[in-house]
């Protein structure tokens, strides 16, 4: 364990000076373990205002509720918004037609791959918009028996793909959503799902080259190749 | 300074409603996303779900009553602007809520004139909560219970630690000071005392 990491506790309830807090943020960015150990040490601090209840004055209620009328709560983060699609090919219009409703529901409450949630510092070249609006561009979905979906748009001329989901239920405890790309019979990853049930991910790997892709739930931290059956599957060779 | 389990003055009624069939986490999860979604009705429930927490912690570390409704005026409308940013799979939503309690908190009574102010209204608001936990004891939750028993499996020193960096809003640095403990123990004390709560009340790590 290096040095700085033992400054997890310290963060997680803001006992660093600035300069500290500066340069704990910066190994933040690059440590998944210490990302993970201040969420768990945050939930731990926040049970303390349990032993310190004390109910406001009931002229802040009023103050609150007038505030919140004057302010409009941020938009999500979303790193790459999606544009219109361009007119699509007529083989995937209903499916882009879909895309459109889950942009238009996903704009609230979506969140997008954020550094935060990156498990790796490669960051993709492609954006989302680029995939969908490529000329080559094609879409597949499947809805899942909970009523979640899932849909794919890969363009092999960018050799990206992008996944979208709607309304994931989230992985479970200590456990994530994992993709795959197949490549004849082999899964090979292509990242982690952020946490959240609308998320917009591009793919990692080459899309361009596989048969398929696939969705399965696996430990935190993701594994080598799939443990578990897949909770989507898609076929690349199906129309 | 006040040991962790001396203040209850109780919750609001509203923080006392009895555990529904559902897990009142996700009713606070539900209703920030709505929140986000601009759904004032639902923000109002939820400050009343957990404006006991946000002005408590912020008393408790402000101290002055007047600074700390400020504080909690500030937190709620902070937390309205972000909360289409809270990520609920990244931890829950009353931690993110206090988190940023805290943080508000923790600036204001580092700030010169704040910290020239606290020392004196200590006196002042120390009287006001011994009388609210005399009149307010019956409203101690079972929540606040649990988390006492979990603090004593802190050893003393974790435990003064933590509360001193999390109620106090000291650094790490300044704690160990006031503890006589060698630089850069303090903050193994505060991390090791947050790790055995965290597994004394089985948190999701």
């Amino acid at each position: 364990m290096s040095d700085i990491h033992a400054l997890s506790g310290a963060y997680a309830i803001d006992a660093l000076d600035d300069i500290e807090r500066a340069g704990f943020e910066r190994h933040l960015a690059a440590c998944a373990d210490c990302r993970a150990e201040v969420e768990g040490l945050r939930e731990a601090a926040a049970l303390l205002p349990e032993t310190a209840l004390a109910a406001p004055p009931a002229s802040l209620r009023e103050r609150v509720l007038d505030d919140i009328d004057a302010v409009r709560p941020l938009p999500p983060v979303v790193a790459a918004p999606v544009s219109a699609p361009r007119r699509p090919r007529r083989r995937v219009a209903a499916l882009v037609a879909a895309a459109a409703a889950l942009v238009a529901i996903g704009g609230v409450g979506a969140t997008v791959w954020h550094p935060w949630s990156d498990e790796s510092s490669e960051a993709p070249t492609v954006t989302a918009s680029d995939i969908i609006a490529a000329d080559d561009a094609e879409s597949w979905a499947e809805t899942l028996p909970d009523g979640s979906s899932v849909e794919i748009t890969r363009s092999a001329a960018l050799n990206g793909a992008v996944v979208k989901t709607h309304d994931m239920s989230p992985a479970g405890p200590e456990k994530v959503y994992q993709l795959w790309l197949q490549h004849d019979d082999v899964m090979v990853s292509a990242g982690l799902m952020p946490s959240g049930p609308d998320n917009t991910v591009i793919l990692r790997g080459d899309p361009a080259t596989a048969d398929g892709f696939g969705i399965t739930r696996e430990p935190a931290g993701g594994s080598d190749e799939p443990t578990q059956p897949p909770v989507a599957l898609i076929d690349f060779a199906q129309a | 300074m006040d040991r962790f389990g001396q203040v209850s003055p109780g919750a609001s009624s509203n923080e006392e409603a009895p555990a529904a069939a559902t897990d009142p986490s996700s009713v606070l999860t539900a209703l920030l996303r709505r929140a986000g979604r601009g759904d004032k009705d639902a923000f109002a429930e939820l400050y009343d779900a957990t404006s006991a927490r946000v002005y408590g912690l912020a008393v408790r570390v402000v101290r002055d009553p007047a600074q700390a409704e400020e504080v909690a005026q500030e937190s709620f409308l902070e937390i309205w602007r972000g909360s289409a940013r809270f990520d609920p799979d990244r931890g829950s939503a009353v931690a993110w809520m206090l988190t940023i309690v805290h943080r508000k908190a923790v600036d204001r009574v580092r700030s010169a004139e704040a910290a020239s102010r606290r020392d004196t209204t200590y006196q002042r608001r120390n009287q006001l909560i011994e009388h609210d936990t005399t009149a307010d004891a019956a409203h101690a939750s079972l929540e606040a219970h649990r988390v006492r028993s979990a603090l004593t499996s802190l050893t003393e020193v974790q435990r003064e630690a933590l509360e001193l960096a999390y109620f106090g809003g000291y650094t790490h640095t300044e704690v160990a000071t006031m503890l006589d403990l060698p630089v850069g123990t303090a903050k193994t004390r505060i991390r090791d005392g947050l790790i055995r709560l965290r597994d004394a009340m089985g948190v999701a790590s």
